[in-house]
């Protein structure tokens, strides 16, 4: 038998499809977001991830330790420094668990957004070469941290036994609150992993102005600590109401629910936002890496 | 039969500039959007692809060509969706699979099994496709003993076959090749090409980049040829080749004044006076595919009258001669009569060189005294092609030309049997 009598053969039993599966055109204005596509590449999604974790830990001769230390080192700097040396109040919790249970969602929250922030110009190579829905580059980025996080996690298991701190029902609400901190690094993360693209010395930028964000927030010291009518200021940024909330869960205190109140609308606008300025760079991310 | 692909007023444009790693700082657009500056001129503007229409029916092999920056591989970025289009669209009846390299994705720390589970993901298999196909891929790629390896400890042979295959074993109805097969060695290339063949005959859709004109002409039933953003030509891959190279082939060095080339030893030096080279065509080209001929033309012009005798001496890259054609050891093309000036003309046909750069020394003078010695006098491209048509070309590497052979096996039992080939 002949090759093109194969092919021919081949051929007919194709049968094609009566609509086209896709249809490639400029886009404009708004673009959809497209969340089926991203379903449909969800495996690919799970890859990336395993694939940070894996290299990052084959890489460090630490391995999966230093998901632990990343935490757990400023925690021993500070309960040393604010704890024992300032006296920081600490709401009557012991200052190294206080510290820790503010240590842990930050540490995640910064993490997954460096991570994230540049994770689209560190995948030129995949960019450039093959088509999946953008955005799974900085999702991957933000889920490798959150494995991070669930290790860091096991120690503040550890902590709370250690110092008898009873956990009760409020520590159902962790799971919301961790839900609500990866939506909000994956807010920022997508907004900064769009922008790096086109403006480079975001890169540099980004660790610094995480550095401050750290003290703009309450995980070294408790909201209690501003003045009552101060407090609204602090409850503008949206990590407040979830760093506090960590504590109210762990330490069974009241919820300071204005402040969550907003950072969950805050981080909503935040996803809309980032997804809209993402999408919008997404076309040039071929043509500008 | 219905297309698969139809594509229809294709076209891309980008910004000068873009292509190379282009942004600007944060600092730089503020600075411009507080001094009022606006966007670029227009004319900073290219069109990489413009008006590019075509279908695409399944079972086509299609060969993509055209020099380098003629639009060839933006064409491929757009149909897999790697670049948005500026104008135009595209309609796809079936999945596409890209492979604009192979080992996209691969991570020098991750082992072959990571590798490929994780090149598979990203080239858009499922991971039960993977699973599936795994010991196949592994089989292929010959690197059973070491799939727990990390990649960083293979031979650059080792990863490039497991990178190809991967992509080998893509089920997309629509698969898009671009120039994979440049890399690797002799034997790793028949394999993919091998590979390649089993692809095309089986039904699937397949657009195939390369510069390997032998290889498109062995693989594809049909060819686009891509000029300056445009399709130039659609259709046979022969046909769309020879124009192609036509093209390629620039007249402007088929031909070279010899009155500028100084220090050149011999009596009459000066004689020679322009040197050119005609395809078999008879136009002026400076390339020749494999297997073809040419013909050298010498124009000179002597103070005296003298019977002319030419040496012509082809040497390759390496400035080794292959071989020499000389009136004075081949009588039979003896001149005999006794001229001062004029044009000679040299037929050489099917020469067996392998693809390089050649370089001609000439040598013109009488019977027993060089009167002009030009060395280098002019230089030509041989073209690959598929010259035992097998879909590959001898390479460059294994020799300094290339013969045709027939091969029989003479059975160690007393029938002898013969095994060459019948043309019948």
């Amino acid at each position: 038998m002949s090759a093109p009598a194969i092919a021919s053969e081949a051929a007919s039993g194709l049968s094609l499809p009566e609509r086209p599966l896709i249809t490639i055109a400029p886009s404009r204005g708004w673009v959809a977001l497209d969340l089926a596509d991203i379903w449909a590449h969800r495996e690919l999604l799970y890859f990336l991830t395993w694939r940070d974790i894996k290299i990052r830990y084959k890489q460090t001769a630490l391995g999966a330790i230093w998901a632990l230390i990343q935490p757990l080192f400023p925690m021993l700097i500070f309960t040393l420094f604010f704890g024992r040396l300032a006296k920081m109040p600490s709401d009557g919790i012991p200052y190294s668990v206080f510290a820790y249970a503010a240590l842990l969602p930050w540490t995640y929250f910064a993490s997954a957004v460096g991570n994230s922030s540049t994770s689209v110009i560190g995948s030129s190579n995949l960019i450039t070469r093959v088509y999946f829905p953008r955005m799974i580059i900085p999702a991957a980025g933000v889920l490798a941290a959150l494995v991070d996080f669930a290790i860091a996690f096991a120690l503040l298991g550890g902590l709370m036994l250690w110092y008898r701190i009873p956990v009760t029902m409020s520590a159902l609400m962790l799971l919301p609150l961790i839900a609500l901190v990866t939506l909000l690094s994956l807010g920022f993360g997508l907004l900064l992993a769009g922008l790096t693209v086109k403006y480079r010395d975001l890169r540099h930028a980004l660790p610094f102005l995480i550095q401050l964000w750290m003290f703009a927030t309450p995980v070294i010291y408790p909201a209690s600590l501003v003045p009552v009518k101060w407090r609204w200021v602090l409850s503008l940024n949206p990590l407040t109401g979830v760093i506090e909330g960590f504590r109210s869960a762990l330490f069974t205190r009241s919820f300071e629910w204005n402040s969550l109140v907003f950072s969950v609308a805050f981080t909503f606008a935040m996803l809309v936002f980032a997804a809209y300025i993402f999408r919008r760079q997404e076309r040039v991310f071929a043509d500008l890496i | 039969m219905r297309p698969i692909i139809h594509v229809e007023n294709l076209s891309k444009q980008y910004q000068i500039g873009m292509r190379e790693a282009y942004y600007e700082t944060l600092r730089e657009s503020l600075m411009k959007a507080l001094s009022g500056q606006r966007k670029r001129a227009p004319e900073e503007f290219i069109w990489a692809l413009r008006e590019v229409s075509f279908d695409a029916t399944p079972g086509d092999v299609i060969g993509v060509i055209g020099r380098n920056g003629a639009g060839k591989s933006t064409l491929l970025k757009v149909l897999s969706r790697i670049t948005e289009p500026t104008t135009g669209r595209i309609d796809l009846y079936g999945r596409i699979g890209s492979l604009l390299e192979v080992g996209t994705g691969f991570h020098p720390e991750l082992t072959g099994r990571e590798n490929i589970l994780l090149n598979g993901a990203i080239l858009g298999m499922r991971r039960a496709e993977i699973l599936r196909k795994f010991d196949e891929i592994v089989a292929f790629a010959e690197v059973e003993k070491f799939i727990d390896t990390p990649v960083k400890r293979y031979s650059s042979g080792m990863y490039l076959r497991l990178a190809f295959a991967v992509a080998a074993f893509l089920e997309s109805e629509i698969l898009l090749v671009d120039e994979v097969l440049a890399v690797g060695d002799a034997s790793f290339q028949k394999k993919c090409l091998g590979k390649m063949r089993d692809v095309s005959h089986s039904g699937r859709t397949v657009f195939f980049v390369s510069h390997n004109m032998a290889a498109v002409e062995g693989l594809c039933n049909r060819c686009l040829f891509i000029k300056d953003g445009r399709l130039a030509g659609d259709g046979s891959p022969h046909e769309l080749i020879t124009k192609y190279l036509a093209a390629e082939a620039v007249p402007e060095n088929a031909s070279r004044d010899l009155t500028q080339h100084v220090g050149r030893p011999g009596k009459m030096s000066g004689l020679m006076e322009k040197v050119s080279l005609r395809s078999q065509d008879g136009l002026a080209a400076s390339a020749i595919r494999m297997g073809e001929g040419f013909s050298l033309y010498l124009d000179f012009a002597g103070t005296r009258r003298f019977r002319p005798n030419i040496n012509i001496t082809v040497k390759n890259y390496f400035g080794v001669p292959v071989f020499t054609i000389s009136t004075r050891v081949q009588k039979q093309y003896q001149i005999t009569e006794a001229i001062a000036s004029g044009t000679l003309v040299c037929h050489l046909r099917d020469l067996p060189l392998l693809e390089g750069t050649y370089s001609i020394d000439l040598f013109l003078g009488e019977e027993y005294a060089n009167l002009d010695i030009v060395y280098d006098a002019i230089s030509f491209e041989v073209l690959p092609a598929d010259v035992f048509d097998s879909g590959q070309t001898p390479l460059s590497s294994e020799g300094t030309i290339f013969w045709p052979a027939e091969i029989e096996i003479i059975p160690a039992a007393e029938t002898v049997t013969s095994a060459s080939p019948s043309r019948a």
